[in-house]
């Protein structure tokens, strides 16, 4: 019963740091002192209190918590979906009368992020991954990936996902956690689809600015 | 006009079942959906076939025995009751398929016959007010503000259909239960068993193997009383603050 | 007339206490024998139907601790046909401090019905009407209110005080939904059993006394036997003997009639209520006939072209070439007239070849000038959910194009005879709701169905019934006891009977011949003639039902068409028997209309020197001579009149 609740304050949880990662993902416009300024900064933050690398600690056992609690809601209420309308009870023909997009590509869509992540820490996190080159420089990091093309078209394709996971993810923890009331239902849809669309074109404009040159 | 019906045949609970087609002959456009099956069956029983059994009762909206999934849309192609769709709303030559609700929590008993006990059972964990008879205040002992009794109206118009999990890709009954939640949450004489009957009924959806709901609104979309899809989230407040306040889950 | 009938021994309601009127039902009550709780739980009831009647008295005598066990046809308690109930519930509350009581519901009440109801039971339900408000709204029924909080009241169906409470045109679904929930909560609480779609096949009487039903379980086909201290019927009315009503398809007598057939008393079977604005039939595949507000005659105005077989647009007829018949005819009164007088008068403009529609069986029902008049958002405030459907049923947009109507069979006064207590005949078997005859004689008023059928269930049984039951409880039975074996075998024997016959005619097209012969000759009007003629064309209809019908299929599955066979039958046995009340009782009263009794000016004429009594009929065998039993009716406090609408 609470599982609904959990994967809205985990997904609300991820959000926010979307939100923040996209904002810092931006100083990339400062050149590479700022970024990688920007970068250190992140490990030292809240010094002496914490250690070094204390925050980014915390920070990252709390994503990997929502990350994980998020998960395991989904694939058990993905398996009760599926126990609900078993196999041999399957409409022949279904068709939706109003759902999104969004909504449709949830659970698989949820996937291919999962993947991504992974993908995108190999990549510019450890850095075991590295097309373009190899580099201590956070900002030389980005800027060896995102000149190859089809670097570049593996974070649309996955920001995509993410955008369309955010749109319904947005909408529906909100409506979970009780906010969705009469008259509002309107608005709550546009806000999420503003914000996940602030989200993925707030991620995507550093790569395309690497491509088209204006960071170099 | 002439339709074909691809039809979902099921002899009993446990047979496997299929679609059978049929050919439906001189049909008004002025006969509703059912009277079109009644047709089918006349002529099905007269050449010595068995008709397609099939739920109904009061056939105009309001028993809520009625439903069938038509061509893929809980009721039909218009938001309403399977009988009172009418037969205008195809065209000549159409092929319509015509299925039962599905679900596990809707077993099918015959044809396009399913059990929707677990509706029942949802009520009987907690989807009343108990007032034993005889026991009444004067009904003006306590006024309810004219926008409150409005909403538990809107909520309390909900037939039991069951188009909602029909059209649910979780097969969900939550807005069935949060219609019924939403209907005495929103009165004053349902306040002092809110937060235990929300809880008690919501644990019984779940027992019942209903989906859990994802906040996709096909079943707004297809509700034949329009019951609007922020019920859900009345019943998720009701749920969050009756869980936080200590009921047991 | 007497070879259709005998005249038997007549009959009387021992029950009803003697004494001021206001003081009967505390009389009543006090001098009713009592069960002690603890004793309450040893005692065992069977309630068939979950109707306002049912479900109230199974939820209710549940609380009070009795064993209920609960039947019925559909899948849930829920979609009982009160549920299609649009318009009210009265009740005396005088909450608009506009002159109304408890003896002003009553006298309506008795005045409605023509003088043919009994003044102590009418009185009994003015007085509990009250309490029923109270009692809906503790239970959660979200009644229409006020800004201010407060219930909102209407007046209704042509009463002068605003006394019937509402919610919005769905007061029958609330208020059901409300005993369906007690309902539910007695059965969480193990104090009801219940069993959906079981259907009552027959009654158990043992040493005279009811003990029990036997039913079919509808989806696997067994028949099973159950026992119990006394046996309530709560199976609601008969109109479905017309084929074509406002009544659900399931709707049937079966349980009065099987009920009927071992002894109970059915009284006053022909008097049926016809309400006027229903959407007119658009074809025969017309499965079911849908009832709108009567409110719409508050401003729409009747009217069939002057000419017959007049066939144009009915907007290209010129004002001077229109017959505004009710306004014409009842200059007073005009569109507002009863019930039955707008409804007979609609019959006879069609009967002159001038009704409008397919089969010239409608009439218009025009809001041109009401629209002109208020303006088109104020007709669809007050109208709009109305004109959605009927232009969902017709496909016609009736903001432009006139609506049709015609009168549809609605409510069935009649119905198996019951003393004070709802006692049938037979000891220990209860009738409540529609299926008994007991409150609203020959006529029922608007918004009064839904008062009567919660006020037997939650009030009156539940305070009367103990009477019966604390002398229970009643030896032990098993299915070996003769009379149960041989009620089951009975219905065995009748279901294989169906099953074998294999003829080359479907139920229902024997039900929609039987519902013509019954539309015909015994609907809005009845004639001496007309009965002899139907009377001898059910019996042949019956005859060729048992050797042609077809039913398909087994009885050991979900079987529909069996299902109606067996519903059927009973109804042309019941058409019989209406045909012969009807021809028994040759004056006008409420929804009978002989057309050998009226006034000059064609209105209804009783005669309340010969015909102010109950008739009710003993059954002695199909096709044999029905037993008439009268019980005559005294009224010491309303006078008995003539109405006039002129």
């Amino acid at each position: 019963m609470a599982l609904k609740a959990a994967m809205a304050v985990t997904g609300a949880i991820l959000v926010l740091f979307l939100i923040a990662h996209m904002y810092g993902n931006l100083m990339i416009f400062g050149g590479p002192q700022t970024f990688d300024t920007y970068s250190a900064h992140l490990r030292e933050l809240g010094e002496p209190m914490l250690p070094y690398e204390g925050f980014l600690w915390i920070m990252r056992v709390v994503l990997l918590a929502s990350v994980l609690v998020h998960a395991y809601a989904a694939v058990t209420l993905w398996m009760r979906a599926r126990r609900a309308r078993p196999a041999g009870q399957r409409y022949h023909t279904k068709k939706s009368v109003q759902r999104s997009y969004a909504s449709y590509t949830m659970r698989w869509g949820g996937v291919v992020v999962v993947l991504f992540v992974i993908y995108h820490i190999l990549h510019l996190t450890t850095n075991d991954i590295a097309p373009g080159g190899a580099s201590a420089s956070p900002y030389e990091r980005v800027v060896n990936g995102f000149q190859i093309w089809w670097v570049v078209l593996s974070y649309v394709i996955a920001l995509a996902a993410v955008g369309f996971h955010l749109r319904h993810g947005i909408w529906s923890a909100v409506a979970t956690l009780g906010g969705n009331r009469a008259g509002r239902q309107r608005s709550l849809n546009i806000i999420a689809t503003g914000l996940s669309l602030v989200v993925t074109i707030g991620f995507l404009i550093p790569p395309f600015a690497v491509l088209l040159g204006l960071v170099k | 006009m002439n339709i074909t019906l691809r039809v979902w045949r099921q002899k009993s609970r446990d047979d496997e079942g299929r679609m059978v087609t049929y050919q439906v002959e001189d049909v008004s456009p002025d006969m509703s959906f059912l009277e079109m099956l009644d047709v089918l069956n006349e002529k099905l029983t007269l050449d010595g076939h068995e008709p397609v059994a099939f739920d109904h009762d009061c056939r105009e909206g309001i028993c809520g025995a009625c439903g069938v999934v038509i061509n893929g849309v809980a009721h039909g192609p218009e938001t309403t009751t399977t009988c009172q769709l009418h037969m205008r709303s195809f065209k000549d030559g159409d092929v319509i398929d015509v299925e039962p609700w599905r679900a596990k929590a809707f077993p099918v008993i015959k044809d396009l016959v399913v059990d929707r006990g677990a509706f029942d059972r949802i009520i009987q964990a907690g989807g009343y007010i108990s007032a034993p008879t005889g026991t009444a205040p004067d009904a003006h002992a306590m006024p309810v503000p004219k926008a409150d009794a409005d909403r538990a109206f809107d909520a309390a118009t909900c037939i039991g259909c069951g188009a909602c999990v029909a059209a649910c890709p979780n097969a969900s009954g939550m807005l069935f239960t949060a219609a019924k939640v939403t209907h005495l949450g929103m009165l004053p004489q349902g306040q002092p068993e809110r937060a235990a009957r929300v809880v008690k009924m919501v644990n019984q959806h779940d027992e019942e193997d209903f989906g859990g709901c994802t906040n996709i609104g096909e079943c707004a979309a297809v509700c034949p009383k329009g019951i609007p899809l922020d019920t859900i989230s009345q019943l998720n407040r009701d749920l969050l603050g009756s869980l936080a306040s200590g009921n047991p889950k | 007339m007497t070879e259709l009938y005998i005249e038997g021994a007549p009959i009387k309601d021992e029950k009803a206490p003697e004494g001021p009127i206001e003081q009967r039902w505390d009389k009543r009550r006090f001098s009713a024998k009592l069960v002690n709780p603890a004793n309450r739980r040893k005692l065992s009831v069977i309630i068939v139907g979950t109707g306002l009647a049912g479900a109230s008295a199974a939820a209710t005598l549940g609380e009070a601790g009795y064993q209920v066990t609960s039947f019925c046809y559909q899948d849930s308690p829920r979609r009982a046909h009160s549920i299609a109930a649009q318009g009210g519930i009265n009740a005396a509350k005088n909450y608009r401090n506009d002159g109304d009581s408890i003896y002003r519901l009553f006298y309506d009440t008795v005045k409605g019905g023509d003088f043919r109801s009994r003044e102590s039971n009418v009185y009994r339900l003015a007085q509990v009407s009250v309490e029923i408000i109270d009692q809906c709204v503790a239970q959660g029924v979200p009644f229409a209110r006020e800004y201010g909080g407060l219930l909102d009241n209407r007046s209704f169906g042509g009463v002068q005080v605003s006394r019937t409470f509402y919610a919005r045109g769905q007061t029958g679904q609330q208020l059901l939904i409300g005993a369906y929930q007690a309902l539910e909560r007695q059965i969480a609480a193990g104090t009801v059993r219940m069993h959906t779609r079981h259907e009552m096949l027959e009654l158990i009487v043992v040493d005279g006394r009811a003990r029990g039903v036997i039913v079919r379980d509808m989806v696997s086909g067994e028949i099973e036997t159950h026992f119990a201290d006394a046996v309530v019927l709560a199976s609601g009315g008969y109109g479905n003997v017309f084929f074509l009503s406002t009544n659900a398809m399931g709707c049937n007598v079966t349980a009065t009639w099987r009920a009927h057939r071992k002894g109970a008393l059915f009284a006053n079977p022909c008097y049926t209520q016809i309400h006027p604005t229903c959407i007119p039939v658009s074809g025969d595949y017309q499965s079911k006939l849908t009832l709108m507000s009567e409110s719409l005659r508050n401003d729409g105005r009747i009217w069939v072209p002057k000419e017959a077989g007049d066939d144009r647009d009915p907007r290209q007829i010129p004002e001077e070439e229109r017959d505004y018949y009710l306004e014409r005819i009842y200059p007073s009164f005009g569109n507002l007239v009863p019930r039955d007088i707008a409804s007979r008068a609609a019959k006879n403009v069609c009967d002159e070849g001038r009704g409008v529609g397919p089969g010239g069986l409608g009439v218009y029902l025009d809001f041109a000038d009401a629209i002109k008049r208020m303006g088109l958002p104020a007709v669809e405030a007050k109208y709009g959910n109305l004109f959605d459907m009927y232009q969902r049923i017709t496909g016609e947009n009736p903001y432009e194009v006139p609506m049709r109507i015609y009168p549809a069979v609605h409510y069935t006064m009649g119905g198996l005879w019951v003393d004070y207590d709802l006692q049938s005949t037979i000891p220990g078997l209860f009738v409540t709701g529609e299926a008994n005859f007991s409150d609203h004689g020959a006529n029922r008023l608007g918004a009064s169905a839904l008062m009567q059928g919660l006020a037997d269930g939650y009030f009156v049984l539940p305070n009367t019934i103990n009477d019966y039951l604390a002398s229970g409880p009643f030896e032990s039975l098993d299915e070996n006891t003769p009379e149960a074996k041989e009620a089951a075998d009975a219905v065995r024997a009748r279901i294989d009977k169906l099953l074998s016959v294999n003829g080359n005619r479907t139920v229902d097209s024997f039900h929609k011949e039987l519902g013509h012969i019954m539309w015909d000759y015994c609907g809005m009007e009845r004639s001496e003639e007309g009965l002899r003629k139907a009377i001898e064309r059910i019996r042949e209809l019956r005859d060729e039902f048992w050797q042609n019908v077809k039913v398909t299929g087994t009885n050991e599955e979900l079987n529909q068409a069996l299902e109606k066979a067996g519903r059927v039958a009973d109804f042309f046995e019941l058409a019989e028997l209406m045909c012969i009340d009807a021809l028994h009782r040759r004056e006008s009263c409420g929804g009978h209309f002989r057309a050998e009794s009226q006034t000059e000016d064609g209105e209804a004429l009783r005669h309340d020197d010969e015909f102010a009594y109950v008739a009710a009929w003993e059954f002695t065998g199909t096709g044999e001579q029905p037993v008439l039993h009268k019980e005559n009716l005294e009224y010491e406090y309303v006078e008995m009149k003539q109405r006039s609408y002129k």
